[in-house]
């Protein structure tokens, strides 16, 4: 309601809001840990510690924040032109598939630089790729982004597997995946290159993606805010008619955001196969889509919220598979309930406190 | 001792920062006509929507036909006999007549006994009071004076015996305005109060039995309508004294500078909506577009805006020429001097979740002057919104705020501001005052004729006849998408224009498209 929204000031919407949902969550948690028969406190403790307590735990936590900040992006940026985009499984998949593609063929005969930065320019255009597809339809057509992309999903999804099972997979094996890609085209890790400057550091999956994560928020900040690309997709978010009125053309300003949306999820692919995998595998972006769209709701579309609720789920993938080894009634699964809980009070009741909050600071204004 | 059908005593509400309801007293006689007026955000809505039961009063007591009530929740409002016809109205198109008056009272789980009963109450209804609509008869397909009666019938039905209508001759012609106010004068005959709130002075003068005016949520006056007059309303409702009668110097018609040639629009639905419409306008003149709204003004002037594509003939500004094969978007009529205010600011001419600055260079955000290296310049823009501000006494002065956080003649005054800032050659601007206050009525009427008087071209469209009548050098009639009439402005007055407006009858050939026009009009 109107008069609530302006009651309350804005720390408490975009920080006091978000961490009691989150405490919320925790606390439901705790209370399913109870039920199996685990100490909260002490789970939370192997948890904090799985995520933050080790140099590898902590290489680990903020490899998989790469990837949330990555599909987070992706989501924020279509919510902006007002479209859901649910595709950043396939985008971020078809992506990797660009990435791998362009060492397989090139890892050999390109000096690295060039290569990595050719890997970022082709994931980008990939994802852009396969996103540009239903945002065209959508724009163009009136097909529903929701249902073209999650079709695009299973899409990229059979594509891989034929791709994997029948072209690229490495002569003589078994197992569908491609050749080891020459390490001329790997993204340099982050325990190397501190390596290099004298700090020692335990070997983790976290590579120097985890820079481009950062510069890909920067830029999606100054792209939505400070530029006149960036006003007319909102405008076009906001308000269609609008935009209409103002010499935007809806239409193509949609198939722009949602190709540049799919080139943020199109990124995974370079923290996955040039970062870390250093092969083309099957199911290498699983989930990091989905997750996504959390992370976006979480972090109120905005990049710097974004960046936490990354790290909030980087904390609680790492963290709950520390848990799930260390502890013997617990599994996988249950790690699995404690983030649909974290999305369940961060998204679907995002605003449970509010009336509350609206009550507690208009008695304390009067 | 009178008896009084509704009595409120001191009411006060208030949100947030904004006190809307100040210490409101008021009583209604029971069997009169009560009129409620008041500039826009005067708190008449909000007063209402107290009375039925939408917010609950901070403070103060109300009660009807002498008992005290407490109204929680609109049933309670609809239990203690009090009903509302909205502005706009809530009815359900597809649904007979019938199925919309038992709407929320539909009595057993089977539609069919409660649908007879409520049939033989609704013919009593009709009878009784004189409103007569065919139960059977689709909602959508009714015309618009037509579907009000069904929501007074509605609020009939749910034994209402106070009627709070709220600006209920907006989206009426003046004939069938006349049909309204014979409908309240029978209705008032049987004994039911009416509460009629309105910011046309006239209406007020002309069917209610006293009258009370607001102000920045006070009530400053309780008058008997004969011993007050239009203009003293006028001076209370604003608090100064207010110049009605605008200073016009006789137009200096220049070249013509928009030429519109055998124009058709075709919308969504491949209705026909703008038919075969040829006029010009010259530099120098106003000329005005009367019609009750739903006609084809909108999609006249979204076509003329280059918003909508034009299904036959061609509109001209200069050599700029907009036809079927060419199409001209809003950016580069823009640049070509041909402004826009919408009719529909908070639809069209804002993004209301974006702050004014922002909405100052709306459309012109491309423009060199606002970007460099790709970036835009939030300081330059804001500056330059600034000075809109002041020049166009936008109030509250912040570019910061939320556009949606300002009233609505502030919004208005925002958009021309930026509309008018170029000196544009040819400004399209229509329904210029909708929901606007009289003192930005003055402001906004004032800046319109200042451009004429430097030489630009005026086109406006309004279902204020007033509005067209002040303003206007020359008037073109719409009816059913086509024009049904034309006259200087000086020979003109609402009789034959309203009767120009209800045209259809002796020019339409094809019945079955002016009732599609009239479902439109509903929606």
């Amino acid at each position: 309601m109107k008069g609530l929204d302006q009651a309350l000031p804005r720390w408490v919407n975009i920080g006091l809001l978000p961490l009691l949902n989150v405490v919320t969550a925790l606390l439901v948690s705790a209370l399913v840990f109870l039920v199996i028969d685990v100490n909260p406190l002490k789970a939370a403790e192997i948890l904090l510690y799985g995520a933050f307590g080790y140099q590898e735990g902590l290489g680990f936590t903020l490899y998989y924040t790469t990837n949330f900040i990555f599909t987070g992006l992706a989501v924020a940026i279509a919510f902006h032109v007002g479209l859901f985009n649910i595709g950043g499984e396939g985008q971020a998949y078809i992506g990797g598939l660009g990435v791998g593609l362009l060492c397989l063929a090139l890892d050999t005969s390109l000096p690295g630089p060039a290569l990595l930065l050719l890997s970022v320019l082709v994931a980008g255009l990939f994802g852009a790729a396969w996103a540009f597809i239903p945002g065209w339809l959508q724009a163009y057509r009136g097909s529903h982004i929701v249902i073209t992309t999650i079709m695009f999903n299973f899409i990229a999804s059979s594509l891989m597997v034929y791709l994997m099972v029948n072209v690229l997979r490495e002569p003589g094996q078994m197992t569908p995946q491609s050749r080891l890609l020459d390490e001329n085209s790997w993204m340099p890790f982050v325990h190397e290159v501190l390596a290099g400057i004298g700090i020692e550091f335990e070997a983790s999956p976290l590579n120097l993606s985890i820079i481009l994560a950062l510069l890909c928020a920067l830029g999606t900040w100054l792209l939505i805010w400070k530029t006149k690309w960036g006003y007319e997709i909102r405008t076009v978010g906001f308000n269609r008619d609008a935009a209409v009125y103002a010499g935007i053309k809806p239409a193509y300003v949609m198939v722009l955001a949602m190709a540049i949306s799919g080139a943020m999820a199109g990124m995974v692919g370079v923290n996955e196969i040039s970062g870390v995998q250093h092969r083309l595998i099957l199911d290498f972006h699983y989930g990091y889509g989905f997750a996504g769209i959390a992370v976006a709701l979480m972090g109120r579309n905005h990049p710097i919220g974004i960046i936490l609720a990354a790290l909030l789920f980087g904390v609680l993938y790492q963290g709950g598979a520390e848990l799930a080894f260390e502890m013997s009634n617990i599994n996988r699964d249950i790690v699995v309930v404690m983030q649909g809980l974290v999305i369940l009070f961060c998204g679907a009741l995002e605003f449970l406190y509010k009336p509350l909050l609206a009550k507690f600071f208009k008695e304390k204004a009067a | 001792m009178t008896d009084y059908a509704l009595e409120l005593d001191r009411v006060s509400k208030r949100f947030g920062a904004v006190q809307a309801n100040k210490d409101v007293s008021l009583n209604v006689v029971k069997g009169s006509i009560h009129g409620i007026v008041g500039e826009n955000g005067a708190g008449k809505s909000t007063l209402m929507s107290i009375l039925y039961g939408f917010y609950q009063a901070d403070s103060g007591s109300i009660s009807v036909f002498g008992k005290p009530a407490d109204i929680p929740n609109s049933h309670a409002a609809i239990a203690a006999g009090i009903g509302m016809v909205h502005q706009h109205f809530m009815l359900v198109e597809p649904f007979t007549v019938l199925e919309n008056i038992i709407l929320g009272n539909e009595g057993s789980a089977l539609l069919m006994q409660g649908q007879a009963k409520a049939r033989k109450v609704l013919l009593d209804l009709s009878t009784n009071y004189n409103l007569k609509v065919d139960p059977d008869a689709i909602v959508g397909d009714l015309p618009v004076g037509l579907q009000q009666r069904v929501e007074i019938l509605k609020a009939l039905y749910k034994g209402a015996k106070v009627l709070i209508l709220d600006e209920p001759t907006g989206v009426l012609t003046p004939q069938e305005t006349d049909d309204l106010f014979a409908i309240l004068k029978g209705l008032k005959e049987q004994g039911v109060t009416i509460l009629l709130i309105t910011h046309k002075l006239k209406e007020i003068m002309a069917i209610t039995d006293n009258v009370s005016v607001m102000r920045h949520g006070e009530m400053v006056a309780n008058l008997s309508t004969a011993e007050t007059n239009p203009e003293e309303l006028a001076e209370l409702m604003v608090g100064r004294k207010v110049v009605t009668q605008l200073e016009k110097p006789d137009a200096a018609a220049g070249d013509d500078v928009l030429k519109v040639e055998g124009l058709s629009v075709v919308d969504a639905q491949q209705v026909e909506r703008v038919k075969n419409v040829s006029f010009k306008v010259s530099a120098g003149e106003i000329v005005g577009i009367a019609g009750v709204s739903g006609n084809g003004q909108t999609e006249l002037m979204e076509a003329l805006a280059g918003m909508r594509s034009v299904d036959a003939g061609t509109i001209c500004y200069g050599k700029l020429k907009i036809s079927t094969e060419s199409h001209i978007g809003p950016d580069e009529l823009r640049d070509a001097g041909i402004a826009h205010v919408p009719e529909d600011r908070h639809r069209v001419g804002l993004v209301t979740p974006m702050s004014a600055s922002e909405n100052s260079i709306l459309g012109y955000h491309r423009d060199d002057k606002w970007n460099q290296h790709g970036l835009l310049k939030p300081g330059l823009v804001e500056k330059h919104c600034a000075t809109l501000m002041s020049d166009f006494d936008v109030r509250p002065q912040d570019p910061k705020l939320k556009s949606a956080n300002f009233s609505g003649g502030n919004q208005q005054k925002l958009i021309l501001a930026r509309e008018l800032d170029r000196e544009p050659k040819v400004l399209l601007v229509g329904q210029p005052t909708r929901g606007v206050d009289i003192g930005a009525i003055e402001f906004i009427h004032t800046q319109l004729l200042k451009m004429r008087n430097r030489g630009g071209a005026i086109l406006l469209i309004s279902v204020e006849l007033d509005e067209i009548l002040a303003l206007s050098d020359r008037i073109i009639v719409m009816c059913d998408g086509r024009i049904t009439g034309e006259v200087a402005a000086a020979d003109a007055d609402e009789r034959t224009l309203g009767l120009m407006m209800s045209a259809t009858a002796d020019l339409s050939s094809d019945s079955d498209l002016s009732s599609n026009s009239e479902q439109e009009q509903a929606g």
